[in-house]
């Protein structure tokens, strides 16, 4: 590769470049994402977990697809059948409350991704935003803003968010009090990444030739540092993700998160937890559903991993 | 980026007397946590149009630091220039302020760098990179950008560059790479050119190739360069003059032709005579002895004394100026009648 074919004092106008001999070229792009993207085709994991977040995708936005009751119609619910087993029409069989568990568990895949996705997007633009401009300016700045993050990390999320959700229970936030509590928990996750990829990303050559051939402080943040530092923010966030539905499910569990007749997979688990020996389908599937859903963006992300930075597997 | 407004920006045109870009008596130090590390002591040299300078040192001899102070890339703090003068186009480039720093950086002043791949940003393709000179600073649209950037990379002899565009860094040789990091420093025409060890990376036909290239850019727009090398053999070609540093100030300058006929400082001397001849073979080569100075704890005296041959004791204690040999050469040597006649005779 080094001979470079076509250079030096001899080279003449007349002669085009053979381009017959050169190799032909392949014809995929050779970026960073692109080739990500190549790669992670091939892993049925990767597969396997995009198909499960398809389906979950469209149980959230059209759960009348999946099930034909409504379950936040109150006449669907039958007292006198409550805690049956499954039958037609009830494959799930019925709740403490004589309603649809299959039709609860399909519309409660909403909340969670919802509450989840919107989550992971408020933590990863919060903590990577700070987190370049942390990195980029470094000194002061860095130093304050990585000592509150540390303040952060001192508090453990679960008593965070009860304070949180306890505080503004008056507010009527609905399940955004969710995203609120995990969100200002976990953006310091994704500033510290963020900032540990961007520092890494500014000592290398091509900042300080940026800066040679005359780009500004702002060019080199945005054009230079960070699209060298998304990878792991990407990573990190993905597989955060599935712990943010486990989170909104623990705290909807433990009555802080959504609020019924809302409906969530956590809020389920919990109205289905005292009569478990007796009926166990009310508490299985929303707990089966709830698995699946965190195991499938886990997966995501440790496939993203693999494509982005195999270096971290 | 905002246009130029600023009437301070050095203006074009004429120079009178004043050369292109001249240092004087310029002074970096960097605070570190072992002490204060002086890098350059009053290094002070001058560049005309179409003319070459070799900056020719060994690592850690305040080449680079030099440069960087020149192109304003030194992080502040930790490095800080407490004295010395940058007149660019008569113009102290020290007392511009950042905006109009960032105005001369690339445009009027631009600089290469050693190693090619890692200069360049992985995650965009070249031809991004370099139509990006002409979007950021010309305000042309993407089509005339990118068509510019096809023309550059011919320029600079990339083969079927029209193919080759829209290609990532590395899936280019480390030649074309540099040939790259050319295109995208003249993209702009700068006045002064600065090649920060541009060959070391290569290997040598490459090496020679890239010269003969930097060599032809300059002769076409009457650029000044300031090529900084630790390769005498780069520099015999293509250089007209030489400034030799140790130990971060400069210890000889002279026209090329003089240095290589008769050094007038011991280590100049020391470097000639280190370089494999074909006449000398089977013989030991000649190595200066000794280390290169502790920048954190430099010798008194002249910096040079603890390994020169020709040592007397005011070596130990009197730091040398430069001595004016000529109009055109100065030796920072006590002695250099000894050693300009040593090598006569």
């Amino acid at each position: 590769m080094s001979n470079d074919p076509q250079v030096g004092p001899v080279q003449t106008a007349t002669a085009p470049p053979p381009l017959v001999t050169k190799p032909k070229r392949q014809d995929r792009p050779a970026s960073l994402w692109s080739d990500a993207l190549y790669d992670l085709r091939r892993r049925p994991m990767f597969i396997v977990s995009v198909a499960l977040i398809a389906i979950l995708l469209v149980m959230s936005l059209w759960p009348s697809l999946f099930a034909s009751i409504d379950p936040f119609d109150p006449k669907t619910c039958e007292l006198a059948t409550a805690r049956q087993g499954p039958s037609a029409g009830h494959i799930f069989g019925r709740d403490n409350l004589g309603c649809d568990v299959y039709a609860r568990t399909i519309y409660g895949a909403r909340n969670s991704i919802v509450i989840g996705i919107t989550t992971m997007i408020v933590t990863a633009v919060i903590g990577g935003l700070l987190g370049l401009i942390a990195g980029t300016r470094g000194g002061a700045v860095d130093t304050v803003s990585s000592r509150i993050t540390e303040i952060f990390f001192a508090i453990p999320w679960i008593l965070g968010s009860l304070l949180i959700t306890a505080t503004f229970r008056d507010a009527d936030l609905g399940i955004w009090i969710v995203v609120i509590a995990l969100a200002v928990l976990s953006w310091p996750m994704t500033f510290r990444i963020m900032r540990a990829a961007v520092i890494t990303a500014r000592s290398q050559d091509f900042v300080v030739a940026a800066r040679a051939l005359g780009a500004g402080q702002g060019r080199i943040m945005f054009r230079h540092l960070l699209p060298n530092a998304l990878a792991p923010v990407i990573v990190v966030s993905t597989i955060n993700l599935g712990g943010f539905i486990a989170a909104e499910a623990a705290l909807s569990f433990l009555g802080v998160g959504v609020q019924s007749p809302n409906i969530s997979w956590g809020l389920m688990i919990a109205d289905a937890r005292n009569r478990f020996l007796e009926a166990p389908l009310p508490l299985f599937f929303p707990a089966l559903f709830l698995s699946i859903t965190v195991l499938a963006f886990i997966m995501l992300g440790d496939a993203v991993r693999d494509a982005l930075d195999p270096k971290l597997r | 980026m905002r246009k130029a407004t600023t009437d301070t920006l050095p203006a074009e045109g004429g120079l009178g007397n004043e050369p292109l870009l001249a240092v004087e008596d310029l002074h970096v130090e960097f605070h570190t946590r072992p002490g204060i590390v002086r890098a350059v002591n009053g290094v002070s040299y001058s560049l005309n149009p179409g003319e070459t300078l070799a900056v020719l040192g060994e690592s850690g001899s305040g080449k680079s630091v030099t440069a960087q102070a020149i192109m304003g890339i030194l992080d502040m703090p930790p490095a800080r220039v407490p004295k010395g003068e940058i007149r660019f186009r008569g113009t102290d480039l020290l007392k511009l302020s950042d905006e109009a720093r960032t105005q001369v950086r690339g445009q009027r002043i631009a600089m290469i760098f050693q190693d090619a791949l890692s200069a360049l940003n992985p995650v965009f393709t070249v031809g991004w990179q370099i139509s990006e000179m002409f979007r950021v600073h010309r305000g042309m649209n993407k089509r005339d950008s990118v068509k510019k950037a096809i023309e550059l990379m011919d320029r600079v002899r990339i083969p079927a560059a029209r193919q080759r565009v829209n290609d990532y860094p590395h899936q280019f040789s480390g030649g074309m790479r540099q040939r790259i990091m050319i295109a995208m420093s003249i993209a702009l025409d700068p006045e002064v050119l600065i090649a920060d060890e541009p060959t070391t990376a290569l290997d040598v036909t490459v090496q020679a190739q890239i010269m003969e290239l930097l060599a032809e850019l300059q002769r076409e727009s009457n650029m000044g360069m300031i090529l900084i090398t630790h390769d005498l053999g780069v520099v015999a070609d293509v250089a007209d003059k030489i400034a030799v540093m140790y130990g971060g100030r400069i210890v000889e300058n002279a026209p090329v032709h003089d240095i290589y006929a008769s050094p007038a400082h011991p280590y100049t001397k020391g470097l000639l005579e280190s370089i494999p001849r074909v006449d000398l073979k089977g013989q030991d080569l000649y190595a200066i002895k000794g280390l290169p100075p502790n920048l954190l704890d430099m010798p008194t005296g002249c910096a040079f004394h603890p390994r020169c041959p020709y040592r007397q004791d005011n070596c130990v204690t009197d730091t040398p100026p430069l001595y004016e040999i000529s109009g055109t050469r100065g030796s920072a040597c006590h002695y250099w009648r000894e050693v300009l006649d040593g090598d006569q005779g």
